[in-house]
């Protein structure tokens, strides 16, 4: 029996994994990925719970997450074509143009 | 009793001035207006107040009664209730029934003066407004009323002086008249307001006032006093506010008579004898008032013997004559010295219109040599000039004698030697200094015959009216070792005023005494300036032609100080201080801005970042507090 604890662990280090992978990458490509991660890493958590409680709540709302998660990939991926399209690119760096003093 | 002809004394100028007013702005803007109109309106109305005050004056000689005048309640604020009402008493219509009268000679012989002058018609808005303050003045029922009056008068001389603004001169003494009246004014509010509290805030009509003076204490009394007659002083031009009335000369000739002769500066006098129920309370100020009154007398006449400008001449004799009459009222004599302002008013309305003639007649030169080098031959203007030179010199049996004598008699019988002392010093540089100005303009040989003359009926007409008053206004108020029956003492009985009591040996010695001090002061003038050669003319220089350096000592004492502290205030306390605070400040929010800003720097791994920091914070606190 893997204990509770392992679970939770594991769903952190997702999170964790999922949170450096936003701060610290500049591929918008790898943030998404790390954003997804992360909400993995809650789903894992809820599903974990919600056996650990036998509740049957928390497992809709992790269906509805990823359902949800999927239609925002979608809006996502479409973003991100749009953006290389008028950058060339898909460096963060360079999408600044909202920052104080920058023209377009 | 139907009173309501009384408001339209005031009323009857006002509106008139209202009229020219209007008109004359059409004049400006739409087409030409002519003249006669303006002097229509301008001449009238001071007329229909006089005849007003007239038939008043008359009313209240068959019936002993009091013309009261309630219009409406002007201001209502807790115990302070003003109402615009007007007073017609013995005090009031005998000061209204001389304004009026000699106001309306000087606003026709304005007419005659003013001919042609492009501001004609404003000339007689700024007259007739100048009149209905005087009026309002003196008509007023309480101190505020009065107050409107005063600074009316104060704001109309002050247009008045600098009628031709494009002078720098004019504007500068049209300002330096206002600023130090100003003074005077704060000082009679703030007397007004010690009153009122003295009183126990009673309503303000001068008759409350003078029922419930026994409420208040002395000391606050004595204060409210000296507040008041620092009023009077900046009015009246006593020393030490008189600086404004020699430089007042600035603006045309009528205007300097109707100031001197029957509005402004009586006044204070006036506001003195209104409050007499005051003042006959508190001696020991009524004494400071006396001797105010004799040192302002005497400079004035020191002065004046040095001066070389005919108005200026004028100018320093009313300040003189005003000093005695502020003896007389210092002294208790109110009526006495109201008497001095009544015969005052005549001939020095007529000496100033007389000025002004000549002045007229020589293209505007009002140096006393430079008339007598190119003398006009003016007859009626020298005679009646004679005659007022005459009176203010106190030869009997012009009025100038009889009323001037009467405040001599006063100072005496009041065992105030060194006062009467000072007056008949006074008296005889009166003499001295009138018949210099005499001698000189009309007498003294001259070389040049002038080519250029003119008067107008509207000039000498008026200046044989007030001849006959110059004349004759002394009989009003005849002593009784001459079988006078003291008609203005009687008429002017509600004043509480003292009497002259001495017995006839005495009254007698005095009057000679006066009459020999004049004489004397005559001689002088003409054994030194009869025959003076007009080609080689004094300059004002030395100690007395300079006027004592007052205005300097005034401009280094008062004027520069003033000016370093606005320099300071302006570019230390405003520019260094407040504004440096200010700017730092929102410098220093905008630099904070911008130092915030910077977190916007639109990174989005940045703002995750960020968010990671917060929510890190926000479970920790949670942990803490909750305990979880």
């Amino acid at each position: 029996m893997i204990s509770l604890t392992s679970y939770a662990f594991v769903s952190m280090m997702l999170f964790s994994i999922g949170v450096i992978g936003v701060v610290a990458r500049r591929n918008i490509f790898v943030i998404y990925m790390s954003i997804e991660l992360m909400l993995n890493g809650v789903n894992l958590f809820l599903v974990t719970f919600a056996r650990y409680h036998f509740n049957m709540d928390a497992q809709i709302i992790t269906v509805m997450v990823i359902s949800i998660a999927a239609a925002e990939a979608a809006i996502f991926l479409s973003v991100i074509i749009l953006l290389f399209r008028s950058r060339k690119s898909l460096d963060t760096n360079i999408f600044t143009t909202l920052t104080q003093g920058e023209k377009l | 009793m139907n009173t309501s002809l009384l408001v339209w004394i005031v009323l009857a100028p006002l509106l008139g001035s209202i009229a020219s007013g209007l008109l004359y702005f059409y004049h400006i803007k739409k087409s030409k207006v002519s003249d006669i109109y303006f002097s229509l309106i301008g001449t009238i109305t001071p007329f229909i107040s006089f005849l007003i005050t007239l038939s008043l004056f008359l009313r209240m000689l068959d019936e002993k009664i009091i013309f009261k005048q309630q219009l409406f309640t002007w201001l209502n604020v807790d115990k302070l209730n003003i109402e615009m009402a007007f007073l017609g008493d013995n005090l009031s219509i005998f000061m209204s029934m001389f304004v009026t009268f000699v106001g309306w000679l000087i606003h026709i012989y304005a007419v005659g003066y003013m001919k042609g002058d492009g501001g004609f018609g404003k000339f007689f808005a700024y007259f007739n407004l100048f009149l209905a303050s005087m009026l309002i003045l003196v008509l007023a029922d309480n101190p505020i009323i009065l107050f409107i009056g005063w600074e009316g008068v104060g704001v109309c001389s002050y247009l008045l002086i600098k009628f031709y603004y494009g002078k720098k001169e004019n504007v500068l003494a049209a300002n330096k008249a206002f600023i130090v009246n100003r003074v005077g004014d704060f000082g009679f509010l703030l007397g007004v307001v010690t009153l009122f509290f003295a009183l126990g805030e009673v309503d303000l009509s001068f008759s409350s006032i003078e029922a419930n003076l026994s409420n208040a204490s002395d000391k606050l009394l004595v204060l409210s006093g000296v507040l008041l007659f620092i009023g009077a002083m900046g009015k009246s031009a006593q020393i030490p506010l008189y600086v404004w009335l020699p430089d007042a000369m600035a603006g045309p000739t009528p205007i300097s008579a109707l100031i001197h002769a029957a509005t402004m500066v009586t006044a204070g006098i006036y506001m003195v004898a209104r409050f007499h129920f005051l003042y006959s309370g508190i001696e020991e100020i009524g004494l400071f008032i006396a001797y105010i009154g004799a040192f302002s007398a005497l400079l004035a006449a020191i002065i004046a013997t040095r001066q070389t400008d005919i108005k200026k001449i004028l100018a320093y004799s009313t300040m003189s004559q005003l000093g005695y009459m502020f003896i007389a009222v210092g002294l208790g004599f109110y009526s006495t010295g109201l008497f001095h302002v009544f015969t005052h008013a005549f001939f020095k309305a007529m000496l100033f219109m007389g000025a002004g003639g000549v002045i007229m007649a020589l293209h505007h030169e009002q140096n006393i040599f430079k008339i007598a080098q190119h003398r006009a031959s003016l007859p009626i203007i020298a005679t009646t000039f004679l005659i007022g030179v005459i009176a203010i010199s106190g030869i009997p049996p012009f009025s100038g004698f009889f009323s001037k004598d009467a405040i001599l008699a006063a100072a005496f019988q009041e065992g105030q030697y060194l006062i009467w002392a000072i007056a008949m010093f006074t008296a005889f540089l009166t003499a001295f200094y009138m018949f210099r100005m005499y001698f000189i303009v009309f007498v003294a040989p001259n070389h040049h015959e002038a080519d250029y003359v003119y008067t107008s009926k509207t000039i000498t007409i008026p200046l044989l009216i007030l001849a006959i008053g110059a004349i004759g206004a002394g009989f009003l108020n005849l002593p009784s070792v001459f079988g006078g029956n003291h008609f203005v003492d009687t008429w002017l009985g509600q004043l509480h005023s003292k009497h002259i009591h001495m017995d006839i040996v005495t009254e007698y010695v005095l009057m000679a005494l006066s009459i020999i001090v004049a004489a004397t002061g005559i001689m002088a003038a003409h054994s030194k300036y009869a025959n003076f050669d007009v080609s080689k003319p004094e300059n004002e220089t030395g100690f007395i032609g300079n006027k004592f350096y007052i205005d300097e000592i005034y401009d280094s004492l008062f004027v520069q100080p003033t000016k370093a502290l606005s320099t300071f205030i302006d570019k230390i306390v405003d520019e260094k201080i407040i504004d440096a605070f200010i700017m730092n400040s929102s410098i220093g929010f905008v630099n904070i801005g911008k130092k915030v800003a910077m977190i916007q720097n639109a990174n989005v791994r940045f703002y995750a970042a960020f968010m990671l920091v917060g929510m890190t914070a926000v479970f920790i606190y949670l942990y803490i507090t909750l305990g979880l």
